[in-house]
């Protein structure tokens, strides 16, 4: 206890010393020219990437990029703050895009449809959070993980099979609010060569969302809680003997993270306006969240933007490149195979593990290792 | 010398463990609370072979997991890549000898069964070996590093098994003589589950025979109870480790076998969709317990089976109200590991 009067006041003397900016940011600044050089892009590109490409798929990249930093940072929460390793998250990811798609499809394409499917996602998310939490994590961490690995595969089957509520397999197509449609137009004429209609304000709108739920967990993670946690996470002996209700806290945790994945899943179901089990519930995109939150840099919260932003390029481009060098490959024997397109998966994987073992701070720990002013 | 028979005598005695036996029960005791509801006695029957035959499978996929982790502390969340890994396997013996499997001869399928049980357990002790050294030998002591880095090597190796064989889910074709089921009267039993059946209980025999009544039986049971005390004692127990992590990837290799003619499609994802009730089963079993885990495969196996026939809705969680009901009952499984 004796440390904790010293945090608020060192906290008290950055922020006004820092400004806005800093306060934004919560205190808890990039601290690399190079890191904070390649959010800034990323921030810049994403904001303006309606107006920089034309065509649908950069923005539809830009607006996955947006979602999966809110996901992966959520689950860095976990992770990286926590030290827990859940499997669920993908639940809680599917569980508002259910949450949306159910109530703009049964009830009616308006914003209050897209209320009331948010707002019972929101509290779905947070009973079962608190049910997993309070029953498996006063076990040890590894019975956490495998109990939330089958809970998370029993909610994927549920949502299969229970059709008649979800769609089952096909899932659910939606119509949005008739302001994020594509024929609705703000203005008449186009603002910098760019028609501003609906899928553009539903894009900004993802935009927003992702933007203010990252500042949001940004400062969760720097709040004296988020402290609590990582002392929790480097000694939960020393945790608890301080007084600090280690159940409790973790509880508190895996819930924070299961509501900022539930908007997560809300905004993906909003942007495709779609939402079935390959979307949002698979086994494959919870692995694709564990490969962003190592690679980008557990515990940083901005490891979850750089992971993010390079994972969903390389799902969408990489796949390009491999193309090309397996072609030039062709003829030898299984090598063409290995840098095959569709292996793209293989060699991230193995960026994973080198990661795990290498850099456990990800991209974002070489970078302020490398570089450490900003 | 009745000095040294007594002396050798008594430490034989002395390791072997008492048996819990109201676990043992309940496999029994659910059966038979079953039978009003499932209504005749021969679906009865085929329900309770069909739900043995599941279990066994269960079990030979999950014992090696559980032997890892009792042993060595490691939890192994890539494990389910060795039971893909052992089904794809039978692809070598199922290529050039694809005779066998459809000559109307019971000796030849079976011994195609064996051959290709022999080939995928060398190949998988084999990926096993090299698993351990490269994945998970730097990260003994660390929970939260095994888990990522074990997951890094499914990813890879699921890879892998795609830029060897193809993305393609490939059929393969069950021995002639194992098609069809056996008739007794209104009982149905399906030829390949009472080979699983069989095939799982001598495994299971065997290994319960390894660990109680051999040498290195004892040390791992000692090394599980305290391994430290077995290194002063002066085993090496590394290298007992590592045997036993590849005897285990060995039985993935074999349940892989099982588990790939029972479905007659190999896909590279096949074992990670199984290891949920893997590890459902191991939990329930109390991580690290060999017997546990037979129960708990058969627990989960039979309650799937008659949910499933009385109440097909409720079949698809009942694995989960199984592990939860355990749980409550026994919070660290059905026969603790007394280390943990």
């Amino acid at each position: 206890m004796s440390t904790s009067p010293a945090l608020p006041l060192a906290f008290d003397e950055t922020r006004r010393s820092g400004g806005l900016l800093t306060g934004l940011l919560s205190s808890d600044l990039p601290r690399s020219r190079a890191l904070s050089f390649i959010l800034l892009a990323i921030v810049v590109l994403l904001a303006a990437t309606p107006f920089l490409f034309s065509g649908s798929q950069p923005v539809g990249t830009a607006a996955k990029i947006c979602v999966f930093i809110v996901l992966v940072a959520s689950y860095d929460l976990l992770l990286g703050y926590s030290g827990i390793v859940s499997f669920a998250h993908t639940m809680f990811f599917g569980i508002g895009g259910y949450g949306i798609a159910i109530a703009l499809e049964r009830i009616s394409p308006t914003w209050s449809s897209v209320a009331i499917g948010l707002a019972s996602a929101l509290a779905l998310s947070a009973v079962l959070a608190i049910a997993i939490g309070l029953l498996s994590l006063r076990v040890r961490a590894i019975f956490f993980s495998m109990i939330t690995l089958a809970v998370a595969s029993a909610a994927a089957v549920l949502a299969s099979q229970l059709s008649d509520i979800t769609g089952g397999e096909d899932g659910l197509s939606f119509q949005l609010p008739p302001a994020l449609r594509p024929a609705f137009r703000l203005f008449s004429e186009p603002v910098f060569g760019t028609m501003i209609n609906g899928r553009l304000l539903a894009y900004y709108l993802v935009f927003v969302v992702s933007l203010i739920v990252f500042l949001l967990l940004l400062r969760i993670v720097n709040s004296p809680f988020g402290r609590v946690l990582q002392a929790i996470r480097e000694n939960e002996f020393r945790a608890e003997a301080l007084g600090y209700r280690v159940v409790a806290y973790r509880t508190a945790a895996s819930v924070i993270s299961a509501l900022a994945a539930t908007v997560a899943g809300a905004l993906m179901a909003l942007w495709l306006r779609y939402n079935g089990p390959d979307t949002t519930l698979s086994f494959s995109i919870m692995i694709d969240i564990l490969l962003m939150v190592v690679i980008g840099g557990m515990g940083t919260m901005y490891g979850a933007v750089i992971g993010a932003a390079l994972f969903v390029l390389a799902q969408s481009y990489l796949q390009v490149l491999m193309g090309a060098g397996s072609a030039a490959l062709a003829g030898i024997p299984l090598l063409p195979n290995l840098i095959h397109p569709d292996r793209w998966l293989l060699w991230l994987g193995a960026l994973f593990i080198i990661s795990v073992y290498a850099f456990p701070g990800g991209i974002v720990g070489r970078l302020r290792q490398a570089n450490p002013k900003g | 010398m009745s000095d040294m028979a007594a002396q050798s005598s008594a430490p034989a005695e002395l390791p072997r463990a008492k048996t819990d036996w109201l676990p043992l029960l309940l496999v029994p005791a659910l059966a038979v609370l079953a039978l009003p509801f499932v209504g005749s006695p021969s679906t009865w029957v085929t329900l309770t072979v069909a739900g043995l035959a599941m279990g066994m499978m269960i079990f030979l996929m999950a014992s090696g997991l559980t032997l890892v982790f009792g042993l060595m502390d490691i939890i192994n969340f890539g494990h389910g890549v060795f039971i893909s890994l052992g089904a794809y396997a039978t692809l070598l013996v199922l290529g050039p000898l694809a005779g066998w499997a459809t000559a109307d001869s019971i000796g030849l399928n079976l011994a195609l069964l064996g051959l290709c049980i022999l080939v995928a357990m060398g190949v998988t002790a084999l990926a096993g070996a090299v698993f351990e050294r490269v994945i998970v030998r730097p990260v003994y002591g660390s929970h939260l590093k095994q888990i990522l880095v074990t997951m890094g090597g499914l990813i890879v190796t699921e890879q892998l098994i795609h830029a060897l064989w193809g993305a393609s889910p490939i059929p393969i074709p069950l021995p002639q003589s194992l098609r069809g089921a056996f008739v007794l009267g209104d009982i149905v039993m399906e030829r390949y589950r009472v080979v699983a059946v069989a095939i799982g209980l001598i495994v299971f025999i065997g290994m319960q025979l390894l660990l109680n009544r051999t040498r290195i039986g004892l040390l791992i049971r000692a090394g599980v109870e305290n391994p430290e005390m077995v290194e002063a004692l002066g085993y090496r127990i590394r290298r007992l480790f590592v045997s036993v992590f590849i005897a285990g990837s060995a039985l993935a290799g074999l349940g892989g076998v099982m588990w790939a003619f029972y479905r007659q499609t190999l896909t590279a994802g096949m074992g990670m969709e199984v290891m949920v009730l893997v590890f459902i089963v191991i939990i329930i079993g109390g991580l690290g317990s060999v017997g546990g885990c037979f129960v708990g495969s058969i627990l989960v196996a039979l309650v799937a089976n008659y949910v499933g026939f009385i109440e097909p809705k409720l079949a698809l969680i009942s694995n989960i109200l199984v592990m939860a009901l355990v749980l409550i009952w026994r919070p660290q499984g059905l026969f603790p590991v007394a280390r943990r």
